[in-house]
């Protein structure tokens, strides 16, 4: 008996240790910060963030802890909750049992909670690093007024390949139904861009209102479904990084750090076009801490928060202390950044109508219950 | 036939401990592969201890299994000797019926209903937000219930009634003999209840699913939103220490047990 | 005035008033979300469009019940060994089967992944051989490895309990009155085990046909459950309704067998848990 404790006891040792010792190792780097974060009255709350997974430098691998750093200037307490899909989010912030104070969704959803009067207007006069966004990113179409978000990141969807697997570079997403390739495709498992693939192929409008077009679709993603390994969200980065899978379409910027876990893989804008999207910060109607929300947006925007952000997260960023910083080692990066003749075709989700979107919903349901 | 049968717990038991085994090594890998060992280390069990989140919902965790256990310890075992005072036979079935329904259904209908009803009090009193600490703990301790009730309800059925009628008659107020006669005789059915509803509690996933909010995260909801997003060893790492901290656990438990059992037999 | 300490309904009121608002209410809140729309009308279509889960349902109640029957194999003649051995080493083995389920079943189910991949430890394993990649994971057979493997427990837990309560001396009479092993084990032992086995089928059997979370990852969200259906529709699909009436369906079913199942176990506890 005597010997377990004192194996338990060297154990917690050990480990006690080793903490002491990575804590050694912590740089703290000294933030140049242009907005004003002095906030006695703040400190101690709280403030409810709710992220897509993997979408903040966390501090892993040397990143800056952006969460922690902010924590640390306000003294606000930062409660992160992940989400892995725009539908996910939604249902969480309609169904009205829980508040965020802050969260990230993409365009045709921000336009659909605008619509739906479940977003509040941002204080500017807090968020004073504003202008560093990009003007190419502000005035769009699910927020015309810019009064509801600030955007986050942009991005666009395209089709990973393992190179060891595929013989070809593959230009096209008809690459998903091909029977060769049976048992390694993954596919989204969110309905929005799981379609969006086969309206592509198919020639479709990605916002088209007709059932039949929806009708077209659905029955390509059951023609699809024999040869699917697994529906994913972000289960992709474990599976294209341990190589159980040829294809994946999924986001740019997320290839980015799964190539630097496997150099097998490789990236390609399909030639029928891809789906482009802007990722902004809104805050909810129902948000508690609403001071600490439009604080943590300028964080966000403050040229070091956003450039180890840029950094760890590898998508392209709307900021333009980031693109025009000289240190920015993805400035050069053609995937996100894609010179002008090489721009896809690239389409936009826009939020449909209720009818529309129980009518895909039930299709989806279809699908996958097939 | 002994080395067949042998044989065969054996290779149940390897059934049973092969992913944790899978899990307590990948839990010491240098690199960030939950599927490719590439030497050992023990870094994930220092970005483990440094991650607030986690170490807050352990924190979470143990304050929900407490305080759940302990309300639902004390409610069950008063109900219990309630319940056992029924005159009428219909009401008794009705409320033990009742006690059955969480044990019966489903954790996900279980966690849906009470989400309904929390979701349903928050919009009547109009409530920035209706899901966290409270609404979990509320679902904990309902979820407790039955198994407290379950197991202190056998012990008092086997107790003397005339006990605490005596008590009564030597001049103890009813709410001393309960304390003096009744919860000595019932202890260990009231240890049994605690005990299952306190690790029902800890391991508890779908329920708290629904009926929690981002204020307030337990482990085995950091642990689903870990495994929804990129899987680092750093979860192997927890798993293998809470494993470990069981393994202690149980092994004290049992050795004390074993010594009281001496020493009663002694007495 | 007798029983003033012990066994004073009044005193069980707080319970009755808990359970009434926490148990009972939830269920008629999901009762009346099975029979509105999102607006709070009266409606049948929920209902109706239970229609189109059939299939659904009776995959789940077929996967639930291939792995239940697959426990009960292997668990009743482990609890028949378990029992034959030394007590002390039975209560260490009873400690054994225990352990794994103190673990958090999401890290159970999860770490099949990195057995079972198609680069896992198995077809690495294989490769080396020269044979594979088997398709192991992403396939119903996983679905139900993972069933089996996290609800074993229940199964020989209750199936040990009743055995080793068994008295040895009916046995051994029933040998003196001429019985071999084979009748010894039908006529016996079998029969006086049923509580404990219909108490691990039900363990098992619910658990398994509800989840939601082992047909996620070891399934690859292709061999959906009705449990799957159910989350998604308060999870993603926001659809609080319909979400309502596929689990007011499934309360019904499972509270159905259950009783069905109680009625077996010939004893005034019902379940032994």
């Amino acid at each position: 008996m005597k010997k377990i404790v004192a194996l338990f006891l060297t154990v917690c040792l050990v480990l006690s240790l080793s903490t002491m010792l990575s804590g050694c190792g912590y740089e703290y780097k000294e933030l140049n910060l242009k907005g004003n974060y002095d906030v006695p009255h703040l400190k101690g709350t709280t403030l409810n963030f709710y992220n897509w997974g993997e979408y903040m430098s966390d501090g892993s691998e040397g990143s800056m802890n952006v969460v922690k750093e902010f924590e640390k200037l306000t003294g606000i307490k930062v409660n992160n909750s992940y989400f892995d899909s725009n539908e996910t989010m939604y249902a969480q912030i309609k169904g009205e049992g829980v508040a965020y104070d802050l969260i990230i969704p993409s365009d045709y959803m921000i336009e659909r909670l605008k619509n739906e009067d479940l977003l509040q207007p941002l204080d500017y006069s807090k968020i004073t690093n504003y202008d560093l966004i990009d003007s190419k990113y502000k005035d769009l179409f699910f927020d015309p007024e810019n009064k509801f978000s600030v955007p986050y990141n942009v991005g666009m969807v395209g089709l990973i390949y393992n190179s060891t697997m595929v013989d070809e570079r593959p230009d096209s997403w008809n690459i998903m139904w091909d029977k060769k390739y049976e048992g390694n495709i993954l596919t989204f498992n969110n309905p929005r861009d799981a379609f969006s693939l086969a309206q592509i192929v198919l020639g479709q409008d990605l916002n088209t209102k007709t059932k039949e077009d929806w009708d077209a679709t659905a029955n390509k993603l059951i023609e699809q479904k024999p040869l699917i390994q697994s529906y994913v969200m972000d289960e992709v980065f474990n599976k294209m990084e341990m190589g159980e899978a040829a294809i994946a379409p999924y986001y740019a910027g997320d290839f980015l750090t799964m190539k630097e876990n496997n150099p097998d893989l490789e990236f390609v804008y399909p030639k029928e076009g891809v789906n482009i999207f802007v990722d902004s910060m809104c805050i909810p109607k129902n948000a508690q801490n609403v001071e600490a929300a439009n604080l943590f947006i300028n964080f966000l925007l403050e040229p070091d928060v956003a450039l180890s952000n840029a950094e760890y997260i590898c998508y392209a960023s709307p900021n333009t202390s980031v693109i025009n910083n000289e240190n920015y080692s993805l400035k050069d990066e053609k995937i996100l950044y894609p010179d002008e003749e090489d721009m896809p075709i690239t389409q936009y989700f826009h939020d449909m109508d209720s009818q529309t979107r129980a009518y895909y919903d039930e299709l989806w349901q279809k699908v996958k219950l097939h | 036939m002994k080395t067949l049968s042998r044989l065969y717990i054996a290779l149940i038991l390897i059934f049973l401990y092969a992913p944790l085994a899978v899990m307590v090594i990948f839990s010491f890998n240098a690199s960030n592969s939950t599927s490719l060992f590439a030497g050992f280390s023990l870094r994930w069990y220092a970005e483990l201890f440094e991650s607030e989140a986690t170490l807050s919902a352990l924190k979470n965790t143990f304050i929900l299994a407490v305080l759940s256990s302990v309300i639902a310890t004390v409610l069950g075992t008063v109900a219990a000797v309630g319940i056992l005072g029924y005159k009428r036979k219909w009401t008794k079935s009705a409320v033990m019926s009742a006690t059955n329904i969480p044990m019966m259904n489903p954790d996900i209908v279980t966690g849906v209903s009470m989400m309904l009803l929390f979701v349903f009090i928050g919009k009547f009193l109009s409530l920035k937000t209706s899901l966290g600490f409270t609404t979990v703990l509320i679902a904990h301790i309902t979820f407790n219930l039955p198994y407290v009730i379950l197991s202190v309800m056998p012990k008092l059925r086997q107790m003397d009634f005339h006990l605490p009628e005596a008590a009564a008659d030597l001049g103890c107020t009813p709410f001393k003999a309960f304390f003096k006669v009744v919860l000595p005789n019932i202890s260990s059915g009231i240890v049994t209840g605690f005990i299952m509803a306190f690790t029902l509690s800890l391991d508890d996933f779908v329920i708290s699913y629904f009926t929690t909010g981002p204020d307030f995260q337990t482990l085995p909801i950091l642990i689903y939103t870990m495994t929804k997003k990129r899987v680092t060893p750093d979860m192997y790492a927890l798993s293998s220490l809470i494993f470990l901290s069981v393994l202690v656990l149980l092994i004290l438990f049992n050795v004390s047990q074993s010594k009281s059992n001496k020493r009663s037999h002694k007495n | 005035m007798k029983k003033a300490s012990i066994g004073n309904p009044f005193i069980s009121s707080p319970y009755v008033v808990w359970s009434a608002i926490f148990i009972i209410v939830p269920l008629l809140m999901v009762a009346y979300y099975s029979f509105t729309d999102a607006n709070g009308n009266f409606t049948f279509s929920n209902i109706a469009a239970l229609a189109n889960y059939k299939e659904i349902f009776l995959t789940s109640i077929g996967y639930a019940a291939v792995a239940t029957l697959i426990s009960l194999l292997i668990a009743y003649p482990l609890a028949y060994f378990m029992t034959k051995t030394k007590l002390s080493t039975q209560g260490t083995l009873m400690m054994l089967v225990m352990l794994p389920m103190w673990m958090n079943f999401l890290i159970r189910t999860y770490s099949w992944i990195t057995i079972l991949a198609n680069t896992g430890l198995i077809n690495t394993f294989l490769g080396k051989l020269g044979i594979g990649p088997l398709q192991l994971i992403n396939t119903p057979a996983a679905v139900i490895l993972g069933m089996i493997y996290n609800y074993l427990p229940y199964m020989i837990l209750p199936i040990y309990s009743v055995m080793s309560k068994l008295d040895n001396s009916l046995l051994e009479a029933a040998g003196d009155l001429g019985s071999n092993a084979l009748s010894k084990l039908s006529r016996v032992i079998l029969p006086l085990s049923m509580p404990g086995v219909i108490s691990g089928i039900t363990m098992v059997f619910v658990p398994s046909v509800s989840t939601f979370y082992i047909s996620q990852k070891l399934g690859g969200g292709k061999n959906m459950l009705i449990g799957d259906v159910i989350e998604m529709q308060f999870q993603s699909s926001y659809n609080y309704n319909l979400g309502a009436a596929l689990s007011l369906v499934l309360m019904v079913l499972i509270l159905i067998c259950v009783a069905v199942m109680n009625r077996f176990a010939d004893d005034d506890g019902g379940v032994i848990i």
